[in-house]
């Protein structure tokens, strides 16, 4: 009875719509001992069917409460979400969404192919239980008990899980975290092939490298909002930068921000914070035109660091980095 | 379709997991030879009419059952804190159909413990006729319904930590209380309390070999107002847990 009606969404999904996932205004709060954490503060994404978009942001940034939304675990406090035009859950249950969230052991007392092939049997049009293991490159330790697993290999079975249902839309939550370089190498080529088959992959990170090389676009997340979207070119141009710190009073940021090499210019109380997309031609115009500058540093912006200046918008504090901790992981 | 793959997942993983069998089964087994075996030939427990052997045969079918039913359903607990039941929620799989394999595979573990006791209690001489080992069977699978609905809401209040001493000791305790270790005669501070409770019913069960019914209506009145609570219960847990996160 129900594969049925599933079977008559899919098509209805297949067909119909070309934006895979879309959020409008969605924000969403949690309470915690006596005051609000605003995870995500009402942000607008439309991801086209077969794009793989990196969800990028620093820990706190809201990427988890984002992902959250999308699989339908958390409603939103306002604004809505939507997989394939229609409300997550309702996609979810038609078993078009497949995902590897950021959690602790794999079930127990059952071995690879049995974890595989139970997931496949939930869904209605699912791969070969053979077909997601090679894909995941788990065919040596199919027959394995899924505790007595390597980090890496468990994380391996999880991408397993997410792609056997053959979902249209697949959603990776910090997917390397605790892998090695090589693992993490081999993870992606795996995402790669399953996305070449014209699936929607969105994989939350805060590994810049990661959103470059594998993501077509990013969306950068920072304190719960989207500040950047675009091809991950771009988002690199922006974030792949240095910063110059002084100590110059009494002018204007503005002023500061049209200076050759500069992106933008931050004040901070005597304080002044330039990222720079050229900081040698930078730091020449501001000692040519601001010789009394001094307690000079400049350094490679972190991604961290780089979200916060890029953040620290005027209609917020003065610093974004002074806000309380946002997330919850 | 996909109810039935996961139910059947979870009967082929619980089955596996030696530890649990071990105890789950070993620990009445032990008990009852511990209990029985050297008092074979009472016929007269404490004035209750009832055998010995038959008597810590249906008290053990009755602990034993009770806690594999209300520990399968609060091992929920373990697969909320290992984020399994998250990842269940990205599929088609309803809640309920996650629920009913939890229950079928603890009434599947209260079943073997009742064939490993019956056999038992055979071997030390209880003997009754077909229909009243039927009618007894399916009273102690009536009794034990409300546990699976306590197994359930267990499984959302619970923690990881807190789930073996919480289970540990209300089995316990329970089976005290309702006098799975000495009959509890008919009136009294124990029965008083005892009467009210389903696993008072689900040891009365053995009252069967008097002749009669072994429950009087007020046993059906228990066991189905308890089975209501605990369900409304469980349901209120699972929604308050779902809604956090």
């Amino acid at each position: 009875m129900r594969s049925r009606r599933s079977r008559g969404i899919v098509a209805g999904m297949q067909t119909e719509h070309t934006i895979g996932v879309e959020l409008r205004g969605a924000a969403k709060s949690y309470r915690t001992a006596g005051s609000v954490v605003r995870a995500v503060r009402g942000i607008d994404v439309s991801i086209d069917r077969g794009e793989t978009v990196a969800l990028l942001g620093p820990n706190g940034a809201g990427k988890s409460t984002t992902v959250d939304m999308v699989l339908g675990l958390i409603s939103p406090d306002a604004g809505t979400v939507s997989l394939l035009g229609a409300p997550p859950r309702k996609t979810v249950a038609a078993g078009l969404v497949g995902a590897m969230l950021q959690t602790g052991a794999l079930i127990r007392d059952v071995t690879v192919r049995e974890l595989v092939a139970m997931m496949a049997a939930l869904h209605p049009h699912p791969l070969g239980v053979n077909e997601a293991l090679d894909l995941a490159g788990l065919a040596d330790i199919a027959d394995r008990r899924t505790h007595k697993l390597s980090g890496g290999q468990a994380q391996r079975v999880r991408f397993a899980a997410a792609v056997v249902p053959d979902p249209a839309i697949l959603i990776l939550d910090e997917p390397t975290v605790g892998m090695d370089v090589e693992a993490r190498r081999a993870f992606w080529q795996s995402v790669r092939a399953f996305a070449a088959r014209g699936k929607t992959v969105i994989f939350a990170t805060h590994y810049l490298e990661e959103a470059d090389a594998y993501a077509d676009r990013a969306i950068l997340m920072s304190h719960g909002r989207v500040v950047a979207d675009g091809p991950t070119s771009e988002i690199r141009a922006r974030v792949g930068t240095r910063t110059i710190r002084a100590t110059l009073p009494e002018v204007d940021a503005t002023e500061l921000a049209a200076l050759p090499g500069v992106n933008a210019a931050d004040r901070r109380g005597e304080a002044i914070v330039l990222i720079c997309a050229d900081s040698d031609a930078a730091i020449r115009a501001l000692l040519d035109t601001h010789p009394d500058v001094h307690g000079i540093e400049i350094a490679s912006a972190g991604l961290e660091d780089a979200f916060i200046e890029l953040t620290a918008d005027p209609g917020d504090d003065t610093s974004a980095a002074a806000e309380p901790q946002e997330v919850l992981a | 379709m996909s109810s039935l793959a996961y139910t059947r997942f979870e009967l082929r993983r619980t089955f596996r997991s030696r530890r649990l069998l071990a105890f789950t089964f070993g620990f009445p087994l032990i008990l009852y030879f511990v209990l029985a075996a050297p008092n074979q030939n009472e016929h007269n427990f404490n004035g209750s009419g009832i055998s010995i052997p038959l008597y810590y045969m249906v008290g053990l079918v009755a602990f034993g059952a009770m806690t594999a039913l209300i520990s399968s359903g609060a091992r929920i607990a373990l697969e909320r804190t290992d984020g399994w039941t998250r990842q269940l929620r990205i599929t088609p799989l309803k809640p309920s159909a996650y629920f009913r394999a939890k229950v079928v595979t603890g009434y599947a573990i209260a079943g073997a413990t009742i064939v490993v006791l019956y056999a038992s209690g055979i071997s030390l001489g209880v003997s009754l006729g077909a229909g009243r080992w039927l009618e007894m069977t399916g009273l102690i699978l009536v009794a034990l319904v409300p546990f699976a609905a306590l197994g359930i809401f267990l499984g959302h209040v619970l923690t990881a930590d807190s789930l073996g001493p919480a289970v540990g000791g209300l089995t316990s305790l329970l089976a005290l209380v309702s006098g799975t270790w000495f009959p509890l005669g008919s009136h009294g501070f124990l029965y008083d309390i005892a009467q009210f409770l389903p696993s008072y019913w689900l040891v009365r069960a053995s009252h069967v070999s008097l002749g009669g019914h072994a429950w009087t209506a007020g046993g059906w009145i228990v066991v189905a107002a308890w089975t209501l609570v605990l369900a409304v219960l469980a349901r209120y847990a699972y929604l308050r847990d779902t809604a956090r996160v």
